[in-house]
């Protein structure tokens, strides 16, 4: 026991290394998700129908193929054959995020889809633009309603990260792998990790939770009824 | 590299070999997958204090930890305390411990959404609470839950893929050897990636049918 | 009287949703402080009139002038004519994301791109007009069906319109809060505001409107001030359809 204290505290700042790229690459993802996902689903709501089938495509290619697989295809297939060199945590916060775009357009395609289709009407009868409506009126809408589906997407994409361990990120998960390796103390790390990743994914949806009640208002989400 | 000789002669049988280790993971994991989750659900629901507990840390523990850590636990951990399994074994319970967990969730989420009278009416008839969570909470929740739940099986397909982070040679792990020793990333990825879709794309509509054959009027799943 | 008098004017729309045909050649015009009140079987296209008036729902022919301006196929400026035709809708479609004091400034800030402080000013006016400063801070969610209405009411006000549509302000409604509304609907008559309302409500057709049109099967069947046209129709559909109305509101008296 007091081996393994020993050890962790003697790692610990390896381990803490390996949370700060953890939480790096989700964040990336995350951003990357948000920044995709949003205007394609606008696209699928308000687009063409050659946009909205490609954005359909995209999103039955991303979600239909398994995390572990998107990775070896980026790593070591698209992003070499486009020449570009990246580094193994940007491949893993990239591929995490395009397919977080794909989950995420799916949820704030139907929060869209579920805000009534008079609010659109009465936008543009006071004169409003198609954009101006979306932008003022729609979209703070949407976003609300979209919050508690979009709050899974942390907890995903924070576990999903730990696969980045088979391109060799330097993780979290990784990380443990190598102190395990090293100090042939196995369970007690493992936990630790498991511990470690416990809590950010519970502070992180506390996080989120406290959003949703800010920006909560009567009729939406957390403040209905 | 000849390409109509390397598709015949490596990569389908690679992927077939792949495939048959892919179905077996899913077919031992998913049923037991779903039977632990409905007990977790129940014991969370109608269980004692203590074990609505456990079942619920249970929950918290295994939707916390990301798979593949669960999966290194099982396989190189647990010999340290005397367990030691082989490596399809370890993915195998892996599977079925991370998909129970996500599936009594769902379940649970069912059951609450049973109204109360379903289960007041059922007493009232003289049921016992387990003829009543038997034979007439869980038809409905089940039914209720089966969006989620074969989502979840959507999710153990492709899941199935981490078997190869501990060297079991699945569908994705029999590409990525295909891939690096031929030196054909691009298209044996794409490859191992439309059979994918071909799973899960025939479980979707698998689970459409399902829905149909299983559909009671008004009981909206 | 002048054309300079007409506000809007209706010519000859026609429109169809797929091979249903709904709109067979409409005309009509509206002067200046005039309550136009169209009345009519239900799907019968009076909605669906309002909407082709702003342009909501394109028409597949015929065209509408806002002050001999044409409305119909004016691209871009469909914008200006839509502030400038108001339109009021019967299940309020009030934003739900904002407060009532935000709904009624919104289009100020977003459309006319008004002053801050003055969008304020002038949103609190309007709700004031309609009696519901009191409710400014309150959401959609939090009012009864008649303070969404004359919210609703306020937000159209707010553009300074030539002239707004009601579709069916009330049906939406019960009684008690149908009066509320039509209380404030008769004080902007007074106040001299040009009016288009497709409405259910007799009475108020009766001492309110300027003219009344009576539509069935997506046309104009007869039209004239409401003395004539609720006690002595030329067309024995008018006289079957206001009668119906007489018998249901003289049950309401008993």
């Amino acid at each position: 026991m007091v081996e393994v204290t020993g050890v962790l505290m003697e790692w610990a700042p390896y381990l803490l290394g390996g949370v700060s790229i953890t939480l790096g690459m989700v964040g990336i993802a995350l951003g990357i998700g948000i920044v995709l996902g949003l205007p394609f689903a606008l696209v699928q709501v308000y687009g063409a129908r050659a946009h909205r089938i490609c954005i359909g495509a995209y999103a039955w290619f991303f979600r239909g193929l398994p995390v572990l697989v998107l990775l070896f295809l980026f790593y070591f297939g698209i992003f070499p054959a486009l020449g570009l060199d990246l580094p193994a945590f940007m491949v893993g916060a990239i591929v995490l995020g395009l397919r977080g775009a794909a989950y995420q357009s799916q949820i704030f395609r139907g929060a869209i889809q579920s805000i009534n289709e008079g609010q659109m009407t009465a936008a543009l009868s006071l004169g409003m633009t198609r954009l101006t409506a979306i932008k003022s009126i729609i979209l703070p809408q949407s976003l609300r309603i979209a919050l508690p589906g979009w709050s899974n997407e942390y907890p995903e994409i924070l576990t999903d990260s730990a696969i980045c361990y088979a391109i060799g990120v330097a993780e979290l998960l990784t990380r443990t792998s190598q102190i395990v390796s090293v100090t042939y103390i196995t369970m007690p790390i493992y936990l630790f990790c498991a511990v470690i990743f416990i809590i950010l994914n519970y502070a992180g949806m506390w996080i989120i939770q406290k959003i949703e009640l800010k920006v909560a208002i009567p009729g939406f989400g957390a403040g209905a009824g | 590299m000849d390409t109509a000789p390397f598709i015949t002669t490596v990569l389908v049988p690679a992927l077939t070999q792949g495939l048959v280790i892919t179905l077996q993971l899913i077919v031992l994991a998913a049923p037991f997958g779903l039977l632990l989750g409905i007990g977790i659900a129940l014991g969370r629901q109608y269980g004692s204090r203590g074990v609505s507990v456990l079942c619920k840390l249970y929950v918290i523990f295994v939707k916390g930890c990301p798979l593949l850590l669960l999966l290194f636990i099982l396989y190189f951990g647990l010999p340290s305390v005397g367990i030691t399994l082989s490596a399809f074994a370890a993915s195998v319970i892996g599977f079925i411990l991370c998909n129970a967990a996500y599936n009594s969730e769902y379940v649970r989420g069912a059951i609450l959404s049973v109204k109360d009278g379903q289960m007041v009416a059922a007493q009232a008839l003289g049921m016992t609470r387990q003829q009543t969570i038997r034979e007439i909470v869980l038809p409905q929740a089940l039914r209720r839950a089966i969006p989620g739940l074969s989502n979840e099986f959507i999710y153990l397909i492709k899941y199935s893929s981490l078997a190869y982070m501990l060297t079991v040679i699945e569908l994705s792990g029999a590409g990525k050897l295909v891939a690096t020793k031929y030196f054909a990333y691009n298209e044996v990825f794409f490859a191992v990636g439309l059979v994918y879709l071909a799973l899960v794309s025939i479980t979707t509509a698998a689970v459409h049918i399902l829905e149909k054959k299983v559909a009671v009027p008004g009981l909206i799943s | 009287m002048g054309p300079d008098d007409i506000v809007l004017r209706v010519e000859d729309i026609h429109k169809k949703f797929g091979e249903k045909v709904v709109l067979r050649g409409v005309s009509f015009s509206v002067k200046k402080g005039d309550t136009v009140v169209v009345i009519g079987p239900s799907g019968t296209g009076k909605s669906t009139l309002l909407r082709c008036i702003n342009q909501l729902t394109p028409p597949d022919m015929g065209r509408v002038f806002l002050h001999g301006e044409e409305v119909t196929n004016s691209g871009a400026k469909i914008s200006y004519f839509r502030q400038k035709i108001g339109m009021v809708f019967q299940n309020f479609f009030l934003f739900d994301h904002l407060t009532a004091l935000r709904n009624v400034e919104i289009a100020l800030l977003r459309v006319r791109k008004m002053d801050p402080k003055a969008a304020r000013e002038k949103a609190v006016y309007e709700l004031d007009q309609v009696g519901m400063s009191d409710w400014a801070d309150h959401f959609p969610a939090e009012l009864s069906g008649g303070q969404a209405q004359r919210v609703s009411i306020a937000r159209a006000l707010a553009m300074d319109p030539e002239v707004i549509l009601f579709d069916e302000p009330t049906s939406a409604l019960d009684p008690e809060l149908t009066r509320e509304v039509l209380e404030v609907m008769k004080k902007l008559a007074r106040t001299g505001l040009t009016m288009v309302v497709v409405s259910h409500e007799m009475g108020f057709a009766t001492s309110v409107a300027s003219e009344i049109i009576f539509m069935e099967g997506g046309r104009i069947v007869e039209q004239g001030p409401p003395h004539i046209l609720m006690s002595d129709p030329a067309y024995p559909r008018t006289r079957k359809f206001v009668s119906q109305f007489a018998d249901l509101a003289g049950q309401r008296k008993e």
